[in-house]
């Protein structure tokens, strides 16, 4: 790892000032992304500024409507949270199957949604139940917030202050790890909305990052069943092919793992 | 460089380190507590856990900026004295380890799982929840015939107290 100065600030305006100050610095959350890298001297900014002691970033709020988490708060933390399992079962459920338990204990919603890796779960919750990303400066649709492999609508020194979700009337999720990182392999989230607006998120299947899946909101919004989607095929073009899967065994794999997401979706 | 301060195994000490420095160094390379490992040293493995202010996490990815002001726990403050961590006895009695490189960091998760479920452990649980865990020589089996063996001495012996 190359030198680095740490810095632990107690409010966000304080680590947005000493990020403004820093020649080329990084916001840690859990640090379960940003450390390994820096171990790797794949990055190395000159200071690294600890957003997880910011009693303001953690915690998780449920109204009537919506489910708001802030950003610092674990996996672990929002896994086990009764109003969240009761609100929204399927986000709870998520958060629950994030790399195991030791990573759950550090890993924040806040750094999963802002590294935005490919084959992170978050990416598919909040852009399949149309969340609000809010940072210290706006608030950004989830539409808008992903833009392709770790890149989002993030600017130099904005921070994310909490992702608020509005309660579907149904969700789901279910993926297919990676065996030893727990990464998904292919991830896919379905929501209903209360207005009966469908929408499904595909994560780990794509090469440019999570996204959308007509053909299977199509079938859902007609049919929520999973039976309805016997008959999609998913196009292989553009999903991405490695060592543990080519892109015509991750396409099936969106189709199988929204069928599960379906079948279990509360 | 920084001062950091810590308590460790209930003891207060600092440290005059670099920021770049990684908990799992100061404890070994620093504090002279080698009983935690590093395997993989990419946050998979476990061999690495300690407890930082009672729960199980991996000391390989925490900077020690981190764990300032916390309290941490490694293998070698379970014991009280000569008697062995309940974990620990039940570890030895079922032979739940083989090179015993992992056995650390199995330990000091298997006593935070006991500490979520309590008496509601059961194999499949015990299996699901060592996904952080790895070993390469015991295929497991022992290791999780002692965290259940552990779960009913540590009811015991909190029962007692």
């Amino acid at each position: 790892m190359y030198e680095t100065t740490y810095h632990r600030p107690s409010s966000i305006d304080e680590a947005a000032a000493l990020f403004a100050k820093g020649k080329d610095a990084k916001y840690l959350a859990g640090g379960h992304t940003l450390i390994p890298v820096m171990k790797q001297r794949l990055a190395g900014p000159s200071d690294v500024i600890d957003l997880g002691k910011i009693k303001d970033l953690v915690g998780v709020e449920v109204s009537a409507d919506a489910v708001t988490i802030k950003a610092a708060t674990t996996h672990y933390d929002v896994a086990g949270s009764g109003p969240v399992q009761k609100a929204i079962p399927a986000l709870a459920h998520l958060a629950s199957l994030i790399g195991d338990p030791a990573v759950r204990y550090r890993g924040t919603i806040g750094g999963s949604i802002a590294n935005n890796d490919p084959a992170a779960d978050y990416p598919a919750a909040v852009l399949a139940l149309g969340a609000t990303i809010k940072t210290n400066k706006r608030s950004i649709a989830a539409d808008d917030f992903f833009k392709g492999l770790f890149a989002t609508a993030l600017q130099g020194g904005e921070i994310i202050t909490a992702v608020s979700f509005r309660i579907p009337a149904k969700a789901g999720y279910a993926k297919f790890p990676h065996p030893a990182s727990r990464f998904a392999l292919t991830g896919v989230f379905v929501a209903r909305t209360k207005s009966g607006d469908v929408r499904v998120a595909a994560t780990g299947a794509s090469s440019s990052g999570v996204m959308r899946v007509p053909a299977i909101e199509a079938a859902l919004k007609a049919n929520w069943s999973p039976g309805a989607l016997d008959g999609v095929r998913i196009a292989a073009d553009g999903l991405l092919t490695d060592i543990q899967g080519s892109s015509a065994y991750r396409a099936n794999l969106i189709k199988v793992m929204a069928q599960r997401a379906v079948e279990h979706a509360g | 460089m920084s001062t950091v301060k810590l308590t460790v195994n209930g003891k207060t000490v600092s440290a005059d380190v670099e920021d770049r420095t990684l908990l799992v160094h100061l404890l070994r390379d620093h504090l002279n507590l080698t009983g935690t490992h590093i395997g993989c040293d990419t946050s998979q493995c476990g061999a690495c856990i300690v407890h930082i202010d009672g729960r199980a996490v991996k000391s390989c990815t925490v900077l020690v900026g981190q764990a300032n002001d916390a309290n941490v726990t490694t293998i070698e403050g379970i014991a009280k004295g000569d008697e062995l961590h309940p974990m620990q006895a039940a570890f030895r009695d079922n032979h739940g380890l083989q090179c015993g490189y992992c056995t650390p960091g199995m330990i000091m998760s298997a006593i935070d799982i006991v500490h979520r479920y309590g008496g509601k452990l059961d194999e499949a649980t015990v299996r699901h929840e060592l996904e952080g865990n790895i070993c390469r020589c015991t295929g497991y089996h022992n290791i999780v015939k002692s965290v259940l063996d552990a779960a009913g001495r540590m009811k015991v012996a909190q029962a007692a107290e």
